[in-house]
Protein backbone atom coordinates (compact mmCIF):
# COMPACT_ATOMS: atom_id res chain seq x y z
CA UNK A 1 0.00 0.00 0.00
CA UNK A 2 1.04 3.75 -0.70
CA UNK A 3 2.00 5.02 2.81
CA UNK A 4 -0.29 8.16 2.26
CA UNK A 5 1.52 10.56 4.87
CA UNK A 6 -1.55 12.47 6.26
CA UNK A 7 -3.20 9.03 7.52
CA UNK A 8 1.06 8.38 9.09
CA UNK A 9 0.31 11.79 10.71
CA UNK A 10 -3.01 11.12 11.57
CA UNK A 11 -2.59 7.59 13.75
CA UNK A 12 0.56 8.77 15.28
CA UNK A 13 -0.37 11.85 16.52
CA UNK A 14 -3.92 11.22 17.71
CA UNK A 15 -2.84 7.58 18.83
CA UNK A 16 -0.06 9.49 21.03
CA UNK A 17 -2.94 12.29 22.04
CA UNK A 18 -5.49 9.55 23.04
CA UNK A 19 -2.70 7.81 25.07
CA UNK A 20 -1.99 10.74 27.05
CA UNK A 21 -6.02 11.64 27.60
CA UNK A 22 -6.28 7.85 28.53
CA UNK A 23 -3.34 7.56 31.32
CA UNK A 24 -4.79 10.88 32.20
CA UNK A 25 -8.07 10.08 32.96
CA UNK A 26 -7.14 6.58 34.52
CA UNK A 27 -4.67 8.76 36.73
CA UNK A 28 -7.82 11.26 37.81
CA UNK A 29 -9.94 8.32 38.11
CA UNK A 30 -8.19 6.43 40.81
CA UNK A 31 -6.81 9.62 42.60
CA UNK A 32 -3.56 9.23 42.01
CA UNK A 33 -3.00 12.13 39.76
CA UNK A 34 -0.49 14.10 41.65
CA UNK A 35 -1.06 17.85 40.59
CA UNK A 36 -4.13 19.66 40.14
CA UNK A 37 -5.40 23.09 38.35
CA UNK A 38 -2.97 23.54 35.71
CA UNK A 39 -0.96 20.51 36.40
CA UNK A 40 -4.20 19.24 35.18
CA UNK A 41 -4.93 21.78 32.22
CA UNK A 42 -1.17 21.36 30.62
CA UNK A 43 -1.37 17.77 29.57
CA UNK A 44 -4.66 17.65 28.65
CA UNK A 45 -4.11 20.58 26.61
CA UNK A 46 -1.44 19.18 24.58
CA UNK A 47 -3.45 15.28 24.47
CA UNK A 48 -6.31 18.12 22.51
CA UNK A 49 -3.15 19.37 20.49
CA UNK A 50 -2.13 15.90 19.39
CA UNK A 51 -5.46 14.92 19.15
CA UNK A 52 -6.40 17.65 17.28
CA UNK A 53 -3.28 17.54 14.75
CA UNK A 54 -3.98 14.48 13.73
CA UNK A 55 -7.25 14.67 12.93
CA UNK A 56 -6.84 18.12 10.80
CA UNK A 57 -3.89 16.05 9.15
CA UNK A 58 -6.56 13.34 8.20
CA UNK A 59 -9.07 15.18 6.62
CA UNK A 60 -5.59 16.20 3.81
CA UNK A 61 -6.80 12.48 2.88
CA UNK A 62 -10.05 12.99 1.25
CA UNK A 63 -10.87 13.97 -2.10
CA UNK A 64 -13.39 16.18 -0.61
CA UNK A 65 -12.26 17.30 2.87
CA UNK A 66 -15.41 19.59 3.26
CA UNK A 67 -17.19 16.68 3.30
CA UNK A 68 -15.96 15.20 5.99
CA UNK A 69 -18.67 15.30 8.19
CA UNK A 70 -20.80 13.09 6.02
CA UNK A 71 -18.50 10.18 7.74
CA UNK A 72 -20.30 10.63 11.00
CA UNK A 73 -23.44 8.94 9.88
CA UNK A 74 -22.96 5.22 8.74
CA UNK A 75 -21.19 4.19 12.49
CA UNK A 76 -23.45 1.01 12.40
CA UNK A 77 -21.39 -0.81 9.70
CA UNK A 78 -18.09 0.88 8.99
CA UNK A 79 -15.58 1.61 11.64
CA UNK A 80 -14.21 4.50 10.20
CA UNK A 81 -17.39 6.38 11.02
CA UNK A 82 -16.90 4.62 14.30
CA UNK A 83 -14.32 6.36 14.50
CA UNK A 84 -15.31 9.72 13.00
CA UNK A 85 -18.01 9.77 16.06
CA UNK A 86 -15.71 8.02 18.58
CA UNK A 87 -13.33 10.79 18.21
CA UNK A 88 -15.39 13.66 18.65
CA UNK A 89 -17.27 11.81 21.72
CA UNK A 90 -14.19 12.25 23.18
CA UNK A 91 -13.67 15.63 23.45
CA UNK A 92 -16.56 15.97 26.06
CA UNK A 93 -15.23 14.43 28.76
CA UNK A 94 -11.86 16.37 28.00
CA UNK A 95 -13.51 19.39 27.99
CA UNK A 96 -15.75 18.86 31.22
CA UNK A 97 -11.79 18.09 32.79
CA UNK A 98 -10.70 20.76 31.54
CA UNK A 99 -13.44 22.69 33.08
CA UNK A 100 -13.30 20.79 36.13
CA UNK A 101 -9.65 21.32 36.85
CA UNK A 102 -10.41 25.16 36.24
CA UNK A 103 -13.02 25.63 38.26
CA UNK A 104 -10.69 23.34 41.24
CA UNK A 105 -12.85 20.46 41.66
CA UNK A 106 -11.52 17.59 43.08
CA UNK A 107 -14.21 15.53 44.23
CA UNK A 108 -16.01 12.45 42.15
CA UNK A 109 -17.05 14.67 39.21
CA UNK A 110 -13.76 14.60 37.68
CA UNK A 111 -12.82 10.89 38.54
CA UNK A 112 -16.11 10.28 36.48
CA UNK A 113 -14.91 12.75 33.82
CA UNK A 114 -11.10 11.15 34.29
CA UNK A 115 -13.04 7.54 33.96
CA UNK A 116 -14.96 8.64 31.11
CA UNK A 117 -12.17 10.32 29.37
CA UNK A 118 -10.09 6.98 29.23
CA UNK A 119 -12.55 4.94 28.02
CA UNK A 120 -13.61 7.15 24.94
CA UNK A 121 -9.73 7.48 24.46
CA UNK A 122 -9.33 3.69 24.48
CA UNK A 123 -12.70 3.33 22.40
CA UNK A 124 -11.18 5.74 19.16
CA UNK A 125 -7.98 3.78 18.95
CA UNK A 126 -9.71 0.53 18.95
CA UNK A 127 -11.92 2.22 15.97
CA UNK A 128 -8.89 3.42 14.18
CA UNK A 129 -7.32 -0.47 14.50
CA UNK A 130 -10.42 -1.82 13.24
CA UNK A 131 -10.41 -0.06 10.39
CA UNK A 132 -7.39 -1.83 8.79
CA UNK A 133 -7.97 -4.95 10.83
CA UNK A 134 -11.28 -5.31 8.84
CA UNK A 135 -10.13 -5.38 5.78
CA UNK A 136 -9.92 -9.01 4.66
CA UNK A 137 -8.25 -7.61 1.09
CA UNK A 138 -4.71 -6.77 3.34
CA UNK A 139 -3.63 -10.23 5.10
CA UNK A 140 -0.49 -8.36 7.07
CA UNK A 141 -3.26 -6.07 8.34
CA UNK A 142 -5.81 -9.10 10.23
CA UNK A 143 -2.88 -10.84 11.89
CA UNK A 144 -3.88 -10.59 15.54
CA UNK A 145 -1.14 -8.22 16.89
CA UNK A 146 -2.80 -5.61 14.81
CA UNK A 147 -4.89 -3.61 17.98
CA UNK A 148 -2.84 -4.52 20.77
CA UNK A 149 0.06 -2.75 19.20
CA UNK A 150 -2.48 0.29 18.06
CA UNK A 151 -3.59 0.56 21.92
CA UNK A 152 -0.18 -0.16 23.58
CA UNK A 153 1.73 2.23 21.13
CA UNK A 154 -0.78 4.92 22.08
CA UNK A 155 -0.13 4.45 25.26
CA UNK A 156 3.20 4.39 25.60
CA UNK A 157 4.07 7.20 23.04
CA UNK A 158 1.37 9.58 24.99
CA UNK A 159 2.44 7.77 28.21
CA UNK A 160 6.22 9.46 27.88
CA UNK A 161 4.45 12.63 27.40
CA UNK A 162 3.12 12.43 30.60
CA UNK A 163 5.65 11.07 32.35
CA UNK A 164 7.84 14.24 30.72
CA UNK A 165 5.05 16.64 31.84
CA UNK A 166 5.00 15.44 35.64
CA UNK A 167 9.05 15.10 35.87
CA UNK A 168 8.97 18.88 34.39
CA UNK A 169 6.22 19.92 36.46
CA UNK A 170 5.80 17.87 40.00
CA UNK A 171 7.56 19.12 42.79
CA UNK A 172 7.69 16.08 44.79
CA UNK A 173 9.23 12.77 42.89
CA UNK A 174 6.56 10.86 41.29
CA UNK A 175 7.68 7.66 42.42
CA UNK A 176 8.81 4.23 40.20
CA UNK A 177 5.40 2.44 38.88
CA UNK A 178 4.77 4.90 35.99
CA UNK A 179 8.20 5.14 34.52
CA UNK A 180 8.42 1.35 34.99
CA UNK A 181 5.36 0.57 33.51
CA UNK A 182 6.66 2.70 30.88
CA UNK A 183 9.17 0.76 30.53
CA UNK A 184 7.52 -2.80 30.68
CA UNK A 185 5.08 -1.20 27.99
CA UNK A 186 7.96 -0.27 25.91
CA UNK A 187 9.86 -4.21 25.70
CA UNK A 188 5.92 -5.72 25.44
CA UNK A 189 5.43 -3.56 22.28
CA UNK A 190 8.88 -4.30 20.55
CA UNK A 191 7.94 -7.94 21.06
CA UNK A 192 4.35 -7.93 20.10
CA UNK A 193 6.07 -5.80 17.37
CA UNK A 194 8.50 -8.82 15.75
CA UNK A 195 5.37 -11.23 16.24
CA UNK A 196 3.74 -9.25 14.04
CA UNK A 197 6.21 -8.73 11.62
CA UNK A 198 7.22 -12.72 11.98
CA UNK A 199 3.26 -13.72 10.99
CA UNK A 200 2.97 -10.76 8.65
CA UNK A 201 5.35 -11.94 6.36
CA UNK A 202 4.41 -15.29 6.35
CA UNK A 203 0.94 -14.44 5.12
CA UNK A 204 0.87 -16.81 1.76
CA UNK A 205 1.41 -14.19 -1.67
CA UNK A 206 -1.91 -14.91 -3.86
CA UNK A 207 -0.52 -16.13 -7.62
CA UNK A 208 -1.81 -14.38 -10.21
CA UNK A 209 -3.37 -17.79 -11.48
CA UNK A 210 -5.38 -18.00 -8.05
CA UNK A 211 -6.86 -14.04 -8.49
CA UNK A 212 -8.47 -15.04 -12.26
CA UNK A 213 -9.51 -18.23 -11.36
CA UNK A 214 -7.06 -20.24 -13.51
CA UNK A 215 -5.01 -21.51 -11.44
CA UNK A 216 -5.56 -25.01 -12.47
CA UNK A 217 -4.78 -24.98 -15.95
CA UNK A 218 -0.99 -24.28 -15.42
CA UNK A 219 1.46 -21.21 -14.55
CA UNK A 220 -0.23 -17.94 -15.22
CA UNK A 221 2.21 -14.92 -15.84
CA UNK A 222 1.00 -11.29 -16.56
CA UNK A 223 2.38 -10.26 -20.11
CA UNK A 224 0.34 -7.19 -20.71
CA UNK A 225 -0.78 -4.79 -18.62
CA UNK A 226 -4.06 -2.81 -18.46
CA UNK A 227 -3.05 0.37 -19.11
CA UNK A 228 0.48 1.81 -20.62
CA UNK A 229 0.91 4.57 -17.65
CA UNK A 230 0.52 3.91 -14.09
CA UNK A 231 -3.25 4.29 -12.85
CA UNK A 232 -5.01 5.06 -9.28
CA UNK A 233 -4.81 1.29 -8.52
CA UNK A 234 -1.15 0.81 -9.38
CA UNK A 235 0.32 3.42 -7.55
CA UNK A 236 -2.15 3.12 -4.54
CA UNK A 237 -2.18 -0.74 -4.39
CA UNK A 238 0.48 -2.09 -6.41
CA UNK A 239 2.86 -0.07 -4.69
CA UNK A 240 6.12 -1.58 -4.41
CA UNK A 241 8.76 0.21 -1.95
CA UNK A 242 12.40 -0.63 -1.50
CA UNK A 243 11.54 -3.73 0.27
CA UNK A 244 15.42 -3.91 0.36
CA UNK A 245 15.07 -1.30 3.04
CA UNK A 246 12.44 -3.00 5.40
CA UNK A 247 15.30 -4.61 7.75
CA UNK A 248 17.01 -1.74 8.59
CA UNK A 249 14.07 0.65 8.66
CA UNK A 250 12.34 -2.06 11.15
CA UNK A 251 15.52 -1.72 13.19
CA UNK A 252 15.32 2.23 13.38
CA UNK A 253 11.95 1.46 14.27
CA UNK A 254 12.55 -0.46 17.26
CA UNK A 255 15.34 1.67 18.72
CA UNK A 256 13.33 4.58 18.51
CA UNK A 257 9.90 3.66 20.21
CA UNK A 258 11.83 0.68 22.49
CA UNK A 259 15.26 0.60 22.97
CA UNK A 260 16.07 4.25 23.19
CA UNK A 261 12.91 4.96 26.00
CA UNK A 262 14.23 1.75 27.67
CA UNK A 263 17.46 2.62 28.20
CA UNK A 264 16.47 6.43 29.06
CA UNK A 265 13.85 5.57 31.74
CA UNK A 266 16.80 2.77 33.15
CA UNK A 267 19.30 6.10 33.00
CA UNK A 268 16.36 8.37 34.63
CA UNK A 269 15.35 6.16 37.52
CA UNK A 270 18.28 6.89 39.68
CA UNK A 271 19.21 10.52 38.16
CA UNK A 272 16.47 12.32 38.05
CA UNK A 273 13.91 12.32 34.52
CA UNK A 274 13.28 16.33 33.85
CA UNK A 275 15.46 16.45 31.13
CA UNK A 276 15.39 13.04 29.43
CA UNK A 277 11.82 12.45 29.62
CA UNK A 278 11.08 15.39 26.72
CA UNK A 279 13.75 13.72 24.61
CA UNK A 280 12.49 10.26 25.03
CA UNK A 281 8.70 11.02 24.11
CA UNK A 282 10.01 12.84 20.77
CA UNK A 283 12.23 9.51 20.12
CA UNK A 284 9.28 7.62 20.31
CA UNK A 285 6.91 9.64 18.39
CA UNK A 286 9.65 9.26 15.40
CA UNK A 287 10.04 5.84 15.83
CA UNK A 288 6.47 5.25 15.21
CA UNK A 289 6.33 7.23 12.10
CA UNK A 290 8.52 4.84 10.98
CA UNK A 291 6.89 2.31 12.16
CA UNK A 292 3.70 3.37 10.63
CA UNK A 293 5.57 3.95 7.33
CA UNK A 294 6.51 0.56 7.16
CA UNK A 295 3.06 -0.51 8.40
CA UNK A 296 1.90 0.93 5.05
CA UNK A 297 4.14 0.15 2.42
CA UNK A 298 5.26 -3.33 3.52
CA UNK A 299 1.85 -4.06 3.27
CA UNK A 300 0.86 -6.07 0.07
CA UNK A 301 -2.98 -6.07 -1.54
CA UNK A 302 -4.37 -8.73 -3.00
CA UNK A 303 -5.71 -6.67 -6.35
CA UNK A 304 -1.70 -7.04 -6.90
CA UNK A 305 -1.84 -10.33 -8.15
CA UNK A 306 -3.53 -9.25 -11.01
CA UNK A 307 -0.07 -7.15 -12.24
CA UNK A 308 3.24 -8.16 -12.51
CA UNK A 309 5.05 -8.63 -9.66
CA UNK A 310 7.35 -5.63 -9.63
CA UNK A 311 10.27 -5.96 -7.55
CA UNK A 312 12.21 -2.36 -6.29
CA UNK B 1 -27.13 3.64 2.88
CA UNK B 2 -24.57 1.75 3.85
CA UNK B 3 -26.21 -1.72 5.16
CA UNK B 4 -26.40 -3.97 2.75
CA UNK B 5 -30.43 -4.47 1.59
CA UNK B 6 -31.60 -8.14 1.86
CA UNK B 7 -30.87 -10.52 -0.79
CA UNK B 8 -33.03 -9.51 -3.99
CA UNK B 9 -33.90 -11.91 -6.96
CA UNK B 10 -33.02 -10.12 -9.50
CA UNK B 11 -29.04 -9.81 -9.90
CA UNK B 12 -28.16 -8.13 -12.60
CA UNK B 13 -24.38 -8.89 -14.19
CA UNK B 14 -21.75 -9.84 -16.64
CA UNK B 15 -20.62 -13.05 -18.08
CA UNK B 16 -17.43 -12.66 -19.79
CA UNK B 17 -16.08 -15.48 -22.02
CA UNK B 18 -12.40 -16.48 -21.99
CA UNK B 19 -12.25 -18.56 -24.91
CA UNK B 20 -13.43 -15.96 -26.69
CA UNK B 21 -11.93 -12.37 -25.61
CA UNK B 22 -9.51 -11.59 -28.15
CA UNK B 23 -8.10 -8.90 -25.78
CA UNK B 24 -8.80 -5.69 -28.26
CA UNK B 25 -10.14 -3.23 -25.16
CA UNK B 26 -13.16 -2.35 -27.00
CA UNK B 27 -15.08 -3.18 -24.02
CA UNK B 28 -12.78 -0.59 -22.24
CA UNK B 29 -12.93 2.08 -24.67
CA UNK B 30 -16.92 2.17 -25.16
CA UNK B 31 -16.65 1.79 -21.31
CA UNK B 32 -15.08 5.29 -21.29
CA UNK B 33 -17.09 6.99 -23.84
CA UNK B 34 -20.00 6.51 -22.69
CA UNK B 35 -19.45 7.01 -19.29
CA UNK B 36 -17.42 10.24 -20.39
CA UNK B 37 -20.13 11.90 -22.24
CA UNK B 38 -23.47 9.85 -20.96
CA UNK B 39 -25.90 11.55 -18.54
CA UNK B 40 -23.36 10.80 -15.69
CA UNK B 41 -20.23 12.00 -17.23
CA UNK B 42 -17.73 13.36 -17.97
CA UNK B 43 -15.16 10.50 -16.38
CA UNK B 44 -12.37 12.98 -15.18
CA UNK B 45 -8.58 12.83 -16.60
CA UNK B 46 -6.05 14.08 -15.26
CA UNK B 47 -3.35 15.41 -18.60
CA UNK B 48 -5.59 13.43 -21.09
CA UNK B 49 -3.13 14.68 -23.70
CA UNK B 50 0.13 14.79 -21.67
CA UNK B 51 3.13 13.14 -21.66
CA UNK B 52 1.87 10.59 -18.98
CA UNK B 53 -2.30 10.57 -18.80
CA UNK B 54 -3.65 9.15 -16.54
CA UNK B 55 -7.75 8.62 -15.51
CA UNK B 56 -10.22 7.24 -14.58
CA UNK B 57 -11.57 3.51 -16.24
CA UNK B 58 -14.07 1.56 -15.06
CA UNK B 59 -12.78 -1.67 -16.95
CA UNK B 60 -9.01 -2.86 -17.76
CA UNK B 61 -8.08 -5.55 -19.66
CA UNK B 62 -5.13 -7.54 -18.89
CA UNK B 63 -3.40 -10.18 -21.00
CA UNK B 64 -1.71 -13.11 -19.35
CA UNK B 65 -0.01 -16.49 -20.29
CA UNK B 66 -0.28 -19.79 -19.19
CA UNK B 67 1.83 -22.33 -19.55
CA UNK B 68 1.01 -25.79 -18.26
CA UNK B 69 -0.93 -28.92 -18.83
CA UNK B 70 -4.05 -27.76 -17.78
CA UNK B 71 -3.97 -26.31 -21.68
CA UNK B 72 -4.42 -29.08 -23.88
CA UNK B 73 -0.74 -28.20 -24.66
CA UNK B 74 1.58 -31.54 -24.02
CA UNK B 75 4.24 -30.50 -26.32
CA UNK B 76 8.18 -30.73 -25.70
CA UNK B 77 9.89 -28.62 -23.43
CA UNK B 78 12.71 -27.16 -24.53
CA UNK B 79 14.52 -24.96 -21.94
CA UNK B 80 15.59 -22.13 -24.42
CA UNK B 81 12.33 -21.23 -25.88
CA UNK B 82 11.40 -18.90 -22.43
CA UNK B 83 14.59 -17.51 -22.11
CA UNK B 84 13.68 -15.13 -19.82
CA UNK B 85 12.63 -18.53 -17.74
CA UNK B 86 14.33 -20.43 -15.57
CA UNK B 87 11.51 -22.81 -15.91
CA UNK B 88 11.37 -24.52 -18.94
CA UNK B 89 7.70 -24.81 -20.17
CA UNK B 90 5.78 -26.09 -22.98
CA UNK B 91 6.49 -24.67 -26.16
CA UNK B 92 3.52 -22.46 -27.00
CA UNK B 93 1.56 -20.60 -23.47
CA UNK B 94 -2.11 -19.91 -23.78
CA UNK B 95 -2.67 -16.52 -24.23
CA UNK B 96 -5.73 -15.31 -21.91
CA UNK B 97 -7.56 -11.69 -22.19
CA UNK B 98 -9.32 -10.89 -19.06
CA UNK B 99 -11.12 -7.91 -18.62
CA UNK B 100 -11.33 -6.99 -15.42
CA UNK B 101 -14.31 -4.51 -13.79
CA UNK B 102 -16.66 -4.75 -10.93
CA UNK B 103 -18.16 -7.60 -9.97
CA UNK B 104 -21.48 -6.06 -8.52
CA UNK B 105 -21.31 -8.38 -5.59
CA UNK B 106 -23.94 -9.63 -3.57
CA UNK B 107 -22.03 -8.96 0.21
CA UNK B 108 -19.58 -6.65 -0.76
CA UNK B 109 -17.26 -4.95 1.70
CA UNK B 110 -16.52 -1.79 -0.28
CA UNK B 111 -20.22 -0.83 0.68
CA UNK B 112 -20.14 -1.57 4.03
CA UNK B 113 -16.92 0.32 5.27
CA UNK B 114 -18.36 3.44 3.61
CA UNK B 115 -18.37 5.95 6.27
CA UNK B 116 -20.98 8.26 4.19
CA UNK B 117 -23.37 5.91 2.94
CA UNK B 118 -22.51 7.11 -0.47
CA UNK B 119 -21.49 3.20 -1.46
CA UNK B 120 -24.26 1.08 -1.93
CA UNK B 121 -26.47 -1.30 -3.37
CA UNK B 122 -29.26 -1.63 -4.89
CA UNK B 123 -32.20 -3.89 -3.83
CA UNK B 124 -33.95 -3.65 -7.03
CA UNK B 125 -31.82 -5.62 -9.27
CA UNK B 126 -27.91 -5.62 -7.08
CA UNK B 127 -26.03 -2.90 -8.92
CA UNK B 128 -23.65 -1.42 -6.84
CA UNK B 129 -23.07 2.46 -7.21
CA UNK B 130 -21.79 5.47 -5.41
CA UNK B 131 -23.55 8.42 -4.77
CA UNK B 132 -20.77 11.37 -6.20
CA UNK B 133 -22.56 13.76 -3.72
CA UNK B 134 -22.37 12.02 -0.77
CA UNK B 135 -18.53 10.68 -1.28
CA UNK B 136 -16.07 11.81 0.84
CA UNK B 137 -12.87 9.98 -1.46
CA UNK B 138 -11.72 8.57 1.65
CA UNK B 139 -11.03 5.19 -0.34
CA UNK B 140 -11.41 2.74 2.17
CA UNK B 141 -13.78 0.99 -0.47
CA UNK B 142 -11.30 0.78 -2.74
CA UNK B 143 -8.85 -0.63 -0.33
CA UNK B 144 -11.86 -3.07 0.72
CA UNK B 145 -11.75 -4.51 -2.99
CA UNK B 146 -9.90 -7.44 -4.15
CA UNK B 147 -10.80 -7.19 -7.81
CA UNK B 148 -9.67 -3.62 -7.88
CA UNK B 149 -13.29 -2.29 -9.49
CA UNK B 150 -13.22 1.60 -8.10
CA UNK B 151 -10.75 4.31 -8.77
CA UNK B 152 -10.77 7.65 -7.34
CA UNK B 153 -11.02 10.66 -9.89
CA UNK B 154 -8.04 12.19 -7.79
CA UNK B 155 -7.95 16.55 -8.33
CA UNK B 156 -5.56 16.95 -11.34
CA UNK B 157 -1.81 17.60 -10.78
CA UNK B 158 -1.06 20.10 -12.77
CA UNK B 159 -4.94 22.51 -13.53
CA UNK B 160 -5.43 23.89 -16.67
CA UNK B 161 -6.37 27.21 -17.52
CA UNK B 162 -9.19 26.13 -19.40
CA UNK B 163 -10.64 24.48 -16.21
CA UNK B 164 -11.07 27.71 -13.90
CA UNK B 165 -14.20 27.89 -12.56
CA UNK B 166 -15.44 24.74 -14.43
CA UNK B 167 -17.71 23.09 -11.64
CA UNK B 168 -16.64 19.30 -11.67
CA UNK B 169 -18.73 17.62 -9.40
CA UNK B 170 -16.92 14.46 -9.84
CA UNK B 171 -13.46 15.23 -8.65
CA UNK B 172 -12.26 13.82 -5.09
CA UNK B 173 -15.06 10.84 -5.40
CA UNK B 174 -14.65 7.39 -5.85
CA UNK B 175 -15.64 6.09 -9.28
CA UNK B 176 -16.55 2.57 -10.42
CA UNK B 177 -18.39 0.37 -13.06
CA UNK B 178 -22.60 1.32 -13.15
CA UNK B 179 -23.31 -1.71 -14.93
CA UNK B 180 -24.45 1.60 -17.57
CA UNK B 181 -27.55 1.88 -15.22
CA UNK B 182 -28.17 5.05 -17.66
CA UNK B 183 -28.58 1.85 -20.65
CA UNK B 184 -30.15 -0.70 -19.36
CA UNK B 185 -33.11 1.41 -18.23
CA UNK B 186 -33.08 4.10 -20.76
CA UNK B 187 -36.52 4.35 -22.70
CA UNK B 188 -34.74 6.88 -25.11
CA UNK B 189 -32.92 4.07 -26.39
CA UNK B 190 -33.96 1.53 -28.85
CA UNK B 191 -34.88 -1.96 -26.55
CA UNK B 192 -31.79 -3.60 -28.31
CA UNK B 193 -29.59 -0.98 -27.29
CA UNK B 194 -30.81 -1.43 -23.41
CA UNK B 195 -27.59 -3.00 -22.46
CA UNK B 196 -24.41 -2.13 -20.94
CA UNK B 197 -21.42 -0.23 -23.36
CA UNK B 198 -19.17 -3.49 -23.30
CA UNK B 199 -21.17 -5.41 -24.29
CA UNK B 200 -22.47 -3.22 -27.31
CA UNK B 201 -19.18 -2.96 -28.32
CA UNK B 202 -17.81 -6.42 -27.81
CA UNK B 203 -16.80 -8.02 -31.03
CA UNK B 204 -16.64 -11.53 -30.28
CA UNK B 205 -19.70 -11.60 -27.95
CA UNK B 206 -17.48 -12.64 -25.19
CA UNK B 207 -19.66 -10.55 -23.28
CA UNK B 208 -23.00 -11.14 -22.12
CA UNK B 209 -25.67 -9.27 -19.85
CA UNK B 210 -28.55 -10.39 -17.72
CA UNK B 211 -30.60 -11.53 -14.84
CA UNK B 212 -27.85 -14.06 -12.95
CA UNK B 213 -30.69 -14.46 -10.32
CA UNK B 214 -33.12 -15.93 -12.79
CA UNK B 215 -31.85 -19.52 -13.29
CA UNK B 216 -33.72 -19.81 -16.62
CA UNK B 217 -31.92 -16.74 -18.34
CA UNK B 218 -29.69 -17.27 -20.83
CA UNK B 219 -26.61 -15.51 -19.14
CA UNK B 220 -27.42 -18.37 -16.19
CA UNK B 221 -27.73 -21.00 -19.03
CA UNK B 222 -24.72 -20.56 -20.07
CA UNK B 223 -22.82 -20.23 -16.65
CA UNK B 224 -24.21 -23.76 -16.00
CA UNK B 225 -23.31 -25.11 -19.65
CA UNK B 226 -20.09 -24.01 -19.48
CA UNK B 227 -18.97 -24.21 -16.08
CA UNK B 228 -18.80 -19.86 -15.43
CA UNK B 229 -16.90 -18.73 -11.88
CA UNK B 230 -16.89 -16.23 -9.55
CA UNK B 231 -13.62 -14.82 -9.07
CA UNK B 232 -11.87 -15.09 -5.88
CA UNK B 233 -14.81 -16.27 -3.57
CA UNK B 234 -12.71 -16.99 -0.73
CA UNK B 235 -13.01 -13.32 0.59
CA UNK B 236 -16.67 -14.29 1.01
CA UNK B 237 -18.39 -11.26 -0.77
CA UNK B 238 -20.20 -13.69 -3.51
CA UNK B 239 -19.60 -11.54 -6.93
CA UNK B 240 -22.33 -11.64 -9.12
CA UNK B 241 -20.57 -11.65 -12.76
CA UNK B 242 -19.23 -14.54 -13.77
CA UNK B 243 -16.21 -15.80 -16.47
CA UNK B 244 -16.41 -18.57 -18.81
CA UNK B 245 -13.24 -20.48 -18.57
CA UNK B 246 -10.72 -20.91 -21.93
CA UNK B 247 -11.84 -24.55 -23.60
CA UNK B 248 -8.59 -26.90 -23.70
CA UNK B 249 -6.88 -26.76 -26.36
CA UNK B 250 -6.68 -30.71 -28.71
CA UNK B 251 -6.16 -32.79 -25.89
CA UNK B 252 -2.55 -34.09 -25.88
CA UNK B 253 -0.97 -31.94 -28.57
CA UNK B 254 0.66 -28.76 -28.45
CA UNK B 255 0.05 -26.23 -30.98
CA UNK B 256 3.34 -26.45 -32.68
CA UNK B 257 2.90 -30.51 -33.07
CA UNK B 258 -0.41 -29.57 -34.68
CA UNK B 259 1.46 -27.55 -36.94
CA UNK B 260 3.76 -29.86 -38.29
CA UNK B 261 1.78 -32.85 -39.36
CA UNK B 262 -0.76 -30.13 -40.81
CA UNK B 263 1.62 -28.90 -43.28
CA UNK B 264 1.87 -32.31 -44.26
CA UNK B 265 -1.45 -33.07 -44.73
CA UNK B 266 -1.65 -30.16 -47.09
CA UNK B 267 -0.33 -32.54 -49.88
CA UNK B 268 -2.46 -34.74 -51.28
CA UNK B 269 -0.57 -36.92 -52.85
CA UNK B 270 -4.01 -37.70 -55.30
CA UNK B 271 -3.78 -34.23 -56.97
CA UNK B 272 -0.31 -34.39 -57.78
CA UNK B 273 1.19 -35.06 -61.71
CA UNK B 274 1.80 -38.75 -62.13
CA UNK B 275 5.80 -38.53 -62.01
CA UNK B 276 5.96 -36.53 -58.66
CA UNK B 277 3.24 -38.73 -56.99
CA UNK B 278 5.88 -41.91 -57.87
CA UNK B 279 8.45 -39.88 -56.57
CA UNK B 280 6.28 -39.05 -53.28
CA UNK B 281 5.78 -42.79 -53.07
CA UNK B 282 9.20 -44.23 -53.44
CA UNK B 283 10.24 -41.71 -50.81
CA UNK B 284 7.62 -42.80 -48.73
CA UNK B 285 8.91 -46.13 -48.77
Amino acid sequence: MRPALPVIFFTVLSGAGYGLWCLLGLALAARIYPLAGAGILVPLAFGFVLVTAGLIASTAHLGRPGRAWRALSQWSSSWLSREGVASLVTYLPALAIGWLAHAGHQDWSIRVAGAWLALCSLATVVCTANIYRSLKTIRAWRVPQVLPLYLGFALLSGGLWLWAWLALASARPIGLAFPLALLGLAVLAALTKAAYWKTADRAPVPTTGHAIGLQHLGRVRPWEGPSSEETYLTREMVFVLARKHSARLRKTAVILFAALPVIGIAVALPYGAAWIAPVLAILCLAGLFVERWLFFAEARHAVAAFFPQRSA
Amino acid sequence: MTALPPPGKKKLGLVIDLDICVGCHACAVACKEWNDGGPLGPLPDDEPYGAEPSGVWFNRVHSYEITGPGTGDQGPVKADTLRDDPVPGPRSPQMVHFPRSCLHCETPDCVTVCPTGASYKRAEDGIVLVDEDKCIGCQLCAWACPYGAREIALPPAKPRASDAGRKDSKRGTMQKCTLCVDRIYNETLDERDRQPACVMACPTRARMFGDLGDPDSDVSRVVADRKGFALMPEFGYAPVNRYLPPRPRRDGSSAASIAAPAAEEMLDTERLPPLLRWLDKALSR
